[in-house]
């Protein structure tokens, strides 16, 4: 068959997920102008909600279609927050160093991945948690960073926080929505394909003539810039940069925990498991170090009962998953 | 300086038993236990709570400990592991980062966030030492410390190479399904593994107790320590683990003279290098030596896409 051919043979949208889609985009819609009527809580709150997803999203596609588990995505976080704050001690207004930082975080993710990408599974997992120790050990000696002690973002506070709170809450809005859209058209894509085939049988897919090692780079760097856009606006909401928070391994719990609830290699498992995620910290959150160890319980859980998640649910029902990533082919050939 | 080497030797010890678990578990389970370090810290806090809340002697502490931890080891392997397994090489790292956070904030809730230590509890041995020519003081306590590591990596290594079980326990990790054919019950074989390994782990957590302190969230920093150690030094051989242990130690203390934080990120640095040139030498003889592979990156680029 000719590519023509094949092409002719994809099935359009199910109807199901163009009725999922065009929800999304009404609800889209609904959250651009919601901050006219809404609290300023309730804006901080979608804030964090959006800044989660990012990160669920980007974890998903790292894990989920390219198989690579990290353990240590923390380190984009961190640096890119890092990079923020060096750039608006030099000058920058703080706006555009949230995205400035993240793109300098993947100058590094790139050169890292000439290194990380030729691991096992499990060394990749540690020795990127070790480098992201290693690099938040090297930003605690600048001076500029006070050790542990953290700095703040002064400049973010010339701004009013009215002025403030909404512009956050509108790029974290656009930035998710761009993401996610992003995503969507790699995974559809040749990429996207590419990495579905190395993720089930890396022998396999070499054997076709995939590179492997290009198609795990370009989604290891574009994961990593998505974690750090979404690290740095999370710092720009909470203005205080600490080499310990911000490099904290909880940010890959946080990660694996939304992308293994929601169901991980599935496009929209991580964002229903974002939102599970933000739901029980919202109420159970105050229980502190017991909520905590709970949501330990509940991965152990998961991962040994329902490894596909709450997606998993529904496709042991026997439904078809919804917004896959397959290319469906109509049977008459 | 010589102090500073000697004290790393030392230090390496501990490291070794911390990273011997770790390694047993890796070799014969096929598995890497991300929860490894929070079960040194729980070996600790049960040590300290029979210290402390029970009011036991520091020896006999200990000796409760250590089976208490065996059993848990091989009752998790039981309950977890064992099904984790199953489920491809993704599931076993998911659980045991969720174990991991489950551990060190059930740990947080039940003794709370001070540090605790040991050191109160074994009289004049945390500050006395013994005075070798030269003028070098060892401590009596990392000496004792460094010696009980040799001693029980020892009684391992004749356990494996000399007994039934560990003849049973290298053929499940060469070739398990041989291995069953030949009436090896590898699960059996698990189990006592996972025993032996998280015992281990509580035997490096009560040492860390005695020569500093505890935090229940201490265990991701002693999980990476004992990763170091297992890759410097090798995966797969207690010897291995021994060497890899003190060459950590050593990177440690040598870096913490340059400044205190230095030592971590030092320690850190040695574990990189030497698996970048582990990465490299095996990509290297991918392609026929060296030498093909530096005239490779010079002259033939498209020599080193393709292979990953």
């Amino acid at each position: 068959m000719t590519k023509a051919q094949i092409v002719a043979h994809i099935l359009p949208m199910p109807a199901q997920d163009r009725r999922i889609l065009g929800a999304a985009v009404a609800l889209l819609a609904v959250l651009a102008i919601l901050p006219l009527m809404a609290s300023a809580l309730v804006v901080d709150k979608l804030t964090y909600l959006f800044i989660l997803i990012m990160f669920a999203a980007m974890w998903n596609l790292l894990a989920g279609y390219a198989g690579l588990v990290s353990v240590g995505q923390q380190a984009f976080i961190g640096l890119g927050g890092y990079a923020m704050v060096r750039m608006v001690e030099a000058g920058l207004p703080p706006f555009p160093a949230i995205f400035l930082g993240a793109l300098a975080a993947g100058a590094v993710a790139w050169v890292m991945s000439w290194f990380v990408l030729r691991m096992k599974a499990g060394e990749f997992a540690i020795a990127t948690w070790v480098i992201a120790e290693a690099i938040r050990s090297m930003v605690s000696f600048d001076p500029l960073i006070q050790g542990e002690t953290g700095t703040s973002i002064t400049a973010l506070n010339a701004y009013a926080p009215e002025m403030r709170r909404l512009t956050i809450y509108l790029l974290s809005l656009v930035t998710m929505t761009l993401m996610i859209w992003g995503a969507w058209a790699l995974l559809h894509g040749r990429t996207g394909a590419q990495a579905q085939a190395i993720r089930d049988d890396e022998e396999a897919a070499e054997s076709v003539g995939i590179t492997t090692f290009a198609v795990k780079q370009r989604i290891y760097v574009l994961a990593s810039i998505g974690c750090a856009v979404a690290g740095t606006l999370w710092l720009a909401s909470a203005i205080t940069f600490q080499p310990r928070t911000s490099f904290g391994v909880q940010w890959s719990v946080f990660m694996l925990f939304m992308v293994l609830v929601g169901g991980i290699g599935t496009f929209i498992g991580p964002i229903l498991g974002a939102l599970l995620f933000f739901a029980l910290q919202e109420i159970f959150g105050d229980f502190g170090a017991w909520y905590m160890a709970g949501v330990g319980i509940v991965a152990i859980l998961f991962a040994l009962y329902l490894p596909n998640g709450i997606v998993g649910l529904w496709l042991n029902k026997g439904r078809a998953e919804p917004l896959s990533m397959r290319k469906l082919l109509s049977q008459d050939r | 300086m010589l102090e500073a080497i000697v004290q790393g030797v030392l230090l390496g010890g501990y490291y070794a038993v911390l990273a011997a678990g770790l390694s047993l578990m890796f070799g014969v389970v096929r598995f890497i236990n991300l929860a490894h370090g929070d079960m040194a810290v729980l070996g600790a806090m049960i040590a300290l709570w029979f210290v402390q809340g029970a009011g036991l002697h520091v020896a006999i502490a200990i000796a409760l400990t250590l089976p208490l931890m065996g059993a848990l080891g091989w009752l998790m392997q039981r309950m977890i592991f064992e099904r984790a397994l199953q489920g491809g090489f993704l599931i076993p790292i998911l659980t045991t980062i969720g174990l991991g956070a489950a551990l060190q904030n059930g740990m947080f809730g039940l003794f709370g966030s001070d540090t605790k230590s040991l050191g109160a509890y074994i009289g004049n041995l945390s500050w006395a030492s013994w005075e070798i020519p030269g003028g070098i003081f060892i401590g009596q306590l990392p000496g004792y410390m460094f010696l009980t590591a040799i001693l029980v990596l020892g009684a391992v290594h004749v356990l494996l190479t000399r007994t039934a079980f560990g003849r049973a326990v290298r053929a499940t990790a060469t070739d398990s399904e041989a291995a069953a054919l030949c009436g090896v019950d590898a699960r059996r074989v698990h189990r006592g593994a996972a025993a032996i390994a998280v015992a281990l782990a509580g035997l490096a957590g009560i040492f860390l107790a005695m020569r500093a302190q505890v935090t229940p969230f201490a265990g991701p920093m002693l999980l990476i320590f004992a990763f170091e150690a297992v890759v410097i030094g090798g995966i797969g051989s207690l010897r291995g683990t021994l060497i890899g242990g003190i060459a950590l130690g050593l990177a440690q203390s040598l870096g913490a003279m340059i400044s205190p934080q230095f030592s971590l990120l030092a320690g850190h640095c040695v574990f990189l290098a030497v698996l970048a040139y582990r990465l490299m030498s095996g990509a290297a003889a991918g392609r026929g030596g060296w030498r093909a592979t530096i005239s490779a990156l010079f002259f033939h680029k498209s020599m080193l896409r393709g292979k990953s």
